[in-house]
């Protein structure tokens, strides 16, 4: 990254390091929570529920989805920024 | 105080006045008093009569009123019972949390729009009838469009004329439906209406534009984000959290309103995640949340309807905070595209720090105060047995943490260093966001307030192991889609773009067809006249160059068939009068 701002201050996430650092700590939240599903006695409502992991894989599979969907709607629908300015 | 019955909208009308009159301190005194003190007396002095009674699908409210005689007609301007009452707080807050954060602002369009908005806001709220509502819901269209307006550039005029088209057609439809609600049964009280009637029908399609349902929800993504940066947070606050009340006050219990909502909650969000302008996103991540309202109002029981309020009250305080911060970005940097933004947490680390709480809020992290209110209204889906809904709106809880939690924050504040430095938000910008960022926490921490007001009884508390871990796996597991997508390159870069929605239809399809239409015409046109010229020119030849031409009156020189047509005229006389 070019830094035109040399003599400033090195900010929280100047340093790769610390960025590395959230995203390890998110990875290990993660396990973990998925973890306690297997300790924890859930008090579910619907059979779905019930499944290991379930609103983990949802949560996981559900976003992915959403991106991969977004982008192919993307192609279908992005125009240019002055699309409605102009007329043809 | 006094005056246990005086309608929450003549301070704030009369305000309006009292701010074209002053400047300076006094005027800032007035913004700040007005929903602090018209707060407080609905607070203190104003009680509901009896308590709300509801059965599963019908709201029976009884109250205590304030009513004006018209010619013949009775306007009741203060019906009171809970719900009007939760509505009536929140709006009040909501005024005072954007007065205080506008208050940097030297525009006098804006402050009185703003007071004329907030008040007419309230008085819809509190009116008794339909017709009183009416009244308010056009005065609020009205007023409302100034703070676009106040933009002041082309785009903003243009946005706002639009916007302006859509709200008077919903006044016109509310009259509609109002008028022939009265034809059918007598009254125009405002409490349950369904839609076994046209005019159910017609009142429906009217808040269902205010609510932006699916296809009559372009004016919010196109007009929101082209008002002033202070304009967007009075306008996230009023028109749709009404459109949420005026729905659960006359449809409970409408179960085609839980396919709608379903659908709001869904689609907004493929459109966020690709749209560039922040506050954009948030326009789209609104009709998501207005989705969940709606479901909540569909489903109709005790439970569901107190998540719609509940979700109503959190999302106006959280809403307006994240739009506050996108705000405060737009008034330093002077762009608030996601593509030219990033790195702001070191300028405006308050700000970032208000948005990831309201972001945080918004994705319902427990502690939060959106937790605590989307809980109800999915507990209640599922408690009804509405399996698939339950799933959309579980999809929908993991994509609007996906667009409005993390992506907003991320690329307004994070991502690559844009090499933008710039000053930290005005001091009363601070000050209304932490009030707002406060609220989220304390609601979100304490929901035991926030549940004490709610209309009807609630036996529910969302702290509970089970769903407190089922929030967080779908959180955490959505982020950590979030990071891996970012990693593998597939996340979708902000672009400078538009998205072409169902304005297409009217800003490009019908201009277009407009255009072809009328060339068609004129080609039409063109063509008969060609025809009938040709038809006229041959005939014009035919009888020139007939035996008979030499008679024609058009000959150059028509002295001799002159003669002979004065002598037919001539004889032709002479025979009349034989004849008579």
């Amino acid at each position: 990254m070019t830094n035109k701002h040399n003599n400033e201050k090195s900010y929280l996430f100047d340093n790769p390091r610390n960025v590395s650092y959230l995203i390890r700590g998110l990875y290990i939240i993660c396990a973990l929570l998925f973890i306690a599903d297997f300790i924890v006695h859930r008090h579910t409502v619907h059979p779905w529920e019930g499944f290991l992991g379930f609103y983990a894989i949802y949560g996981l599979v559900a976003c992915v989805i959403l991106v991969l969907i977004s982008t192919e709607i993307r192609k279908v629908v992005m125009r240019k920024e002055d699309y409605y300015d102009v007329d043809e | 105080m006094w005056m246990n019955n005086l309608p929450p909208f003549i301070p704030f009308f009369i305000a309006a006045l009292l701010v074209l009159v002053t400047r300076g301190q006094l005027r800032n005194a007035i913004l700040i008093a007005t929903p602090l003190f018209g707060g407080l007396h609905l607070w203190f002095d104003v009680q509901p009569l009896v308590p709300m009674i509801a059965t599963d699908t019908l709201v029976v409210a009884n109250s205590l009123s304030y009513t004006a005689n018209i010619f013949d007609y009775t306007l009741n301007f203060m019906r009171v019972d809970k719900l009007t009452l939760l509505f009536g707080y929140l709006f009040h807050l909501a005024a005072l949390i954007a007065a205080i954060y506008a208050l940097h602002v030297r525009d006098t369009v804006q402050q009185v729009a703003g007071l004329i908005y907030a008040g007419s806001a309230l008085g819809a709220v509190f009116a008794g009838d339909l017709i009183t509502l009416f009244l308010f819901w056009e005065i609020l269209a009205i007023s409302s469009v100034f703070l676009i307006w106040a933009r002041r550039t082309e785009r903003a005029l243009n946005a706002g004329i639009r916007y302006l088209i859509f709200q008077v057609m919903s006044g016109v439809l509310l009259l509609a439906g109002a008028l022939m609600y009265y034809n059918d049964t007598g009254s125009t009280t405002f409490d349950f209406i369904g839609i076994d009637s046209m005019a159910g029908w017609l009142i429906l399609l009217a808040f269902g534009i205010k609510a932006a349902f699916p296809f009559l929800h372009n004016w919010l993504t196109d007009a929101y984000p082209e008002a002033t940066p202070t304009g967007t947070v009075y306008l996230s606050a009023f028109s749709t959290k009404l459109a949420i009340y005026a729905l659960a006050r006359g449809y409970p219990g409408t179960e085609f309103l839980i396919y709608v909502g379903a659908v709001m909650a869904c689609f907004p969000i493929f459109y966020a995640v690709i749209e560039n302008d922040l506050r954009r996103v948030l326009a789209y991540s609104m009709i998501n949340q207005l989705g969940f309202m709606v479901v909540g109002i569909g489903i109709g029981t005790a439970l569901a309807l107190n998540g719609t309020v509940a979700h109503a009250f959190a999302h106006i305080i959280y809403k307006s905070l994240l739009f506050m911060s996108m705000g405060a970005v737009l008034y330093r940097v002077k762009n608030i595209n996601g593509s030219d933004l990033g790195g702001l947490y070191k300028s405006m680390p308050w700000t970032a720090t208000f948005c990831i709480i309201g972001a945080a809020s918004i994705s319902a992290f427990p502690l939060f105060s959106g937790f605590i209110a989307k809980s109800l209204i999915m507990v209640a889906a599922l408690q009804e047995g509405y399996n698939v809904i339950w799933l959309m709106l579980l999809f929908a809880a993991a994509g609007v943490f996906h667009h409005a939690g993390i992506k907003v924050p991320y690329f307004a504040f994070f991502h690559h260093d844009s090499g933008i430095r710039t000053k930290e938000a005005p001091m009363n910008m601070l000050v209304a966001m932490s009030i707002a960022a406060f609220l989220c926490l304390f609601i979100g921490m304490q929901p035991q307030y926030l549940y004490a007001l709610l209309p009807w009884h609630i036996d529910y508390w969302p702290y509970d192991l089970t769903h407190v871990l089922a929030q967080l796996q779908l959180l955490f597991f959505s982020a950590l889609a979030f990071v891996w997508l970012n990693k593998r390159g597939l996340y979708p870069p902000e672009l400078h773009s538009v998205n072409i929605d169902i304005e297409w239809s009217y800003r490009k399809l019908l201009p277009a067809t407009g255009r072809a239409g009328f060339n068609l015409l004129q080609s039409v046109n063109r063509t008969i006249l060609k025809l009938v010229q040709t038809g006229w020119r041959a005939f014009q030849h035919s009888l020139q160059t007939g035996r008979l031409s030499k008679y024609h009156l058009n000959e150059s020189w028509p002295t001799g068939s002159m003669v002979l047509w004065i002598g037919v005229m001539l004889g032709g006389y002479l025979i009349m009068n034989a004849i008579t």
